[in-house]
């Protein structure tokens, strides 16, 4: 039983005790009683978080991160749904290893879905088994790491992925000829001699995606967009009525490429931290809704991999205990998101995306029991030390934050009590 | 001095400071027995994950000068895939007892993070495409001593592959610093991507900059690395960039001809211009040697007196 509670949903909000049981929410009203009472005063009562883009790193990766430890992180940020990226060694373009994936996550305090990789290998070149990875429930296909380059392949794969009833391709945006180097390509990259990454690497790409989409019909989903470019093609195209979708990742608004001047790996990512000028036009693509879901594209790595020069570490950084935190604080203090428009870009937004039936879903007698309930006014400091993650990569240590999941329930679950993870 | 990492470390009185020491060690090496007592005891370890005959010969070369130890780390690139971290080998080599660690390594910023992981002093002798402080003291050091302290105002074409030469940076940058007037030459796939950091002016007419330059510097061309999009051929590259006799022929007499070398002969420069009287290249090589010995000094010194 939630007591006290705020809730919000896609259907609005208002003030009303939650009470779940078998998985289920069984009523919603004033004054409920239960067995067991957690107090929601002064907190919103939501749908489970939804993160359409996670880096869980098993199999291959478990020095990084595990199932486990990644479903646990993204509990306590008040995600009761992930998507596992296939970027795992070996890479989830095999029904194997997406059943084992499925299983370690079944097992785990988060609903971990995973995305199949649209070619084998993530080589770009020959189609994965989708039909078959389908069947496993897989929904979202991604070569995430590496872009679908080939126009030729992208154009078969949205053909054939025509076929598989709700799937959508994940396009990881950054064409390789272009995207060289380890940092945005502009002053800062010209003053610190890294070589770039330039902001067309991935417009045009995105642009080319939207004329294949309008040939073949086929949804795509653009993850992390980063540019003020990529933002306005996106526009348009939805504004002629293309099934597209996008998301963005919380450092793509909160940090610049300003960072780099450390030369601390820890700012490295890919597509790269971009200009202040970007992260305008990204809040005003979240604000207008050209941009559907915040997505954490949490990559969690071994701390001896960044300790190396920039150029030489591996890109990408946590996100999955610091999104919410951020959304909070870098859009909704400041007033860009209401806080109905930050909870549809981390919840059901997210879930129409990923098709997820049981998730973003408006609390109601019988709606399945993945909620969050979250202290929007909880001031806390980010220590890498302190995150439940296998991993220490993150670029905010010492920032102080505003709002945190204070419970997080996953398949009627109490998987987070008062921000201790449970199990 | 801490560190030098980068030439903004040092500021104008900075950069005068290292150059009035590198005089007078300048004379010390030009006597009989060229050696100092100044950095006894001390160990200078260059640790160098790129090939570097001449930086690396430059620097021990210096350090002995000085009567410091003088320690060589060469890293191949299959034992960094081996995946040893830079942290965990700079922190090794620490671990033996050393004042100084100069580094250069491929990557842009790597010296600016062993500075955080040890306790020595770090010199950046190099670092991917972003600086080369002491090849930038070289330079501005020769120049002072051609042009006394009359720097301000000299105009200074740097011609190459600007976007990609760490030298570049360094040397634009401490000679602007000095008050000269930098241009930057060479084809747009070459210039910097944003000159918002860089001083001076930008263009790909060399012609039209060499009737106004008083320095032409010129850029080693890393052929060995050409991918063929930067520029077509080498024929071309000589031909549109590169410093030939009839290019030096129209040079008024007193424009000095600088590089960082080693030279590629016959592509960015003629062997008649290299050898030429209006060319200071050999001199930079020297000056080089006494450049060192500055910095390190600055660095590891007493602050006593040199000799």
């Amino acid at each position: 039983m939630l007591r006290g509670g705020r809730v919000i949903d896609a259907s609005g909000e208002r003030m009303a005790d939650v009470r779940v049981a078998d998985g289920r929410v069984v009523e919603v009203g004033a004054a409920l009683t239960g067995d067991r009472v957690l107090d929601a005063e002064g907190c919103i009562v939501a749908p489970g978080l939804v993160d359409l883009h996670v880096h869980l790193r098993e199999p291959g990766g478990e020095d990084a991160e595990t199932i486990e430890t990644g479903a646990r992180a993204a509990a306590l940020g008040g995600f009761t749904a992930v998507v596992a990226m296939p970027n795992t060694e070996p890479p989830q373009d095999d029904p194997a290893v997406v059943a084992a994936v499925l299983a370690a996550g079944a097992a785990s305090v988060c609903d971990v879905h995973a995305a199949g990789a649209i070619t084998r290998g993530r080589a770009g070149e020959e189609l994965a088994p989708m039909g078959e990875l389908h069947a496993l429930g897989v929904r979202i296909f991604t070569d995430d790491g590496a872009c679908v380059a080939s126009a030729g392949v992208m154009r078969s794969a949205l053909e054939y992925a025509g076929s598989l009833p709700g799937a959508v391709l994940g396009q990881h945006a950054e064409d390789p000829t272009l995207a060289t180097g380890h940092m945005h390509e502009g002053e800062w990259s010209s003053r610190l001699g890294i070589p770039g990454r330039p902001a067309i690497a991935e417009e045009t790409i995105i642009a080319r995606d939207c004329a294949l989409v309008e040939l073949t019909g086929t949804p795509v989903h653009f993850l992390h967009v980063s540019t003020a470019g990529s933002v306005e093609i996106v526009r348009a195209a939805r504004a002629r009525g293309l099934p597209v979708t996008a998301e963005v990742a919380p450092h793509h608004f909160t940090l610049t490429d300003a960072c780099c001047a450390s030369f601390d790996p820890r700012y490295k990512v890919h597509p790269p931290l971009r200009t202040e000028a970007d992260i305008a036009a990204i809040k005003a693509g979240l604000a207008d809704g050209t941009i559907d879901a915040i997505a954490s594209d949490h990559a969690p790595h071994p701390t001896e991999s960044k300790e190396r020069p920039f150029e030489d570490a591996p890109p990408g950084m946590l996100g999955l205990e610091t999104a919410l935190a951020l959304t909070l604080t870098e859009l909704v203090e400041p007033g860009v998101l209401s806080l109905t428009d930050a909870l549809a870009r981390l919840s059901w937004g997210p879930a129409a995306i990923a098709g997820l039936a049981e998730h973003g879903r408006t609390i109601e007698a019988g709606a399945s029991a993945n909620l969050c309930v979250i202290d929007p006014r909880l001031e806390w400091q980010v220590e890498a030390e302190r995150l439940a993650s296998r991993a220490r990569n993150t670029p905010y240590e010492g920032r102080r934050l505003t709002g945190k999941a204070r419970h997080t329930i996953c398949r009627g679950e109490a998987v987070v009590i008062d921000g201790e993870a449970q199990r | 001095m801490r560190h030098l990492l980068s030439i903004d470390d040092l500021g104008r009185d900075g950069i005068e400071e290292v150059c009035a020491l590198a005089t007078s060690f300048l004379e010390v090496t030009s006597r009989e027995i060229p050696k100092v007592p100044a950095l006894r005891g001390k160990t200078v370890a260059t640790v160098f994950y790129e090939d570097s005959t001449r930086t690396r010969l430059s620097f021990e070369t210096a350090a002995k000068r000085l009567s410091a130890d003088t320690m060589s780390f060469s890293v191949s690139a299959s034992s960094v895939k081996k995946g040893e971290s830079l942290r965990d080998t700079v922190q090794t080599i620490e671990a033996m007892g050393v004042d100084a660690m100069v580094v250069r390594h491929g990557a842009a910023g790597a010296p600016h993070r062993v500075a955080e992981w040890v306790d020595a002093a770090v010199v950046n002798a190099g670092d991917g495409r972003h600086e080369h402080p002491t090849q930038a003291l070289l330079d501005v050091f020769t120049l002072l001593k051609h042009r006394g302290s009359g720097f301000d105002g000299a105009r200074v074409a740097i011609v190459g592959d600007v976007r990609r030469s760490r030298v570049a940076r360094s040397t634009a940058k401490a000679m602007a610093t000095l008050g000269a007037d930098v241009t930057l030459v060479g084809p747009p796939t070459m210039l910097p991507e944003s000159l918002e950091c860089w001083p001076g002016d930008a263009t790909s007419d060399l012609d039209d900059v060499l009737t106004k330059a008083d320095v032409v510097y010129l850029l080693r061309i890393q052929h060995e690395r050409v991918d063929g999009t930067r520029f077509p051929s080498l024929r071309e590259y000589t031909t549109r960039y590169g410093l030939t006799v009839e290019r030096a022929a129209r040079l008024g007499p007193e424009v000095l001809i600088m590089h960082p070398g080693p030279m590629n002969r016959g592509v960015e420069i003629a062997p008649e211009v290299a050898e030429g009287p209006a060319s200071v290249i050999t001199e930079q090589v020297a000056n080089g040697v006494a450049i060192r010995m500055a910095v390190l000094y600055s660095i590891l010194g007493s602050g006593g007196p040199v000799a």
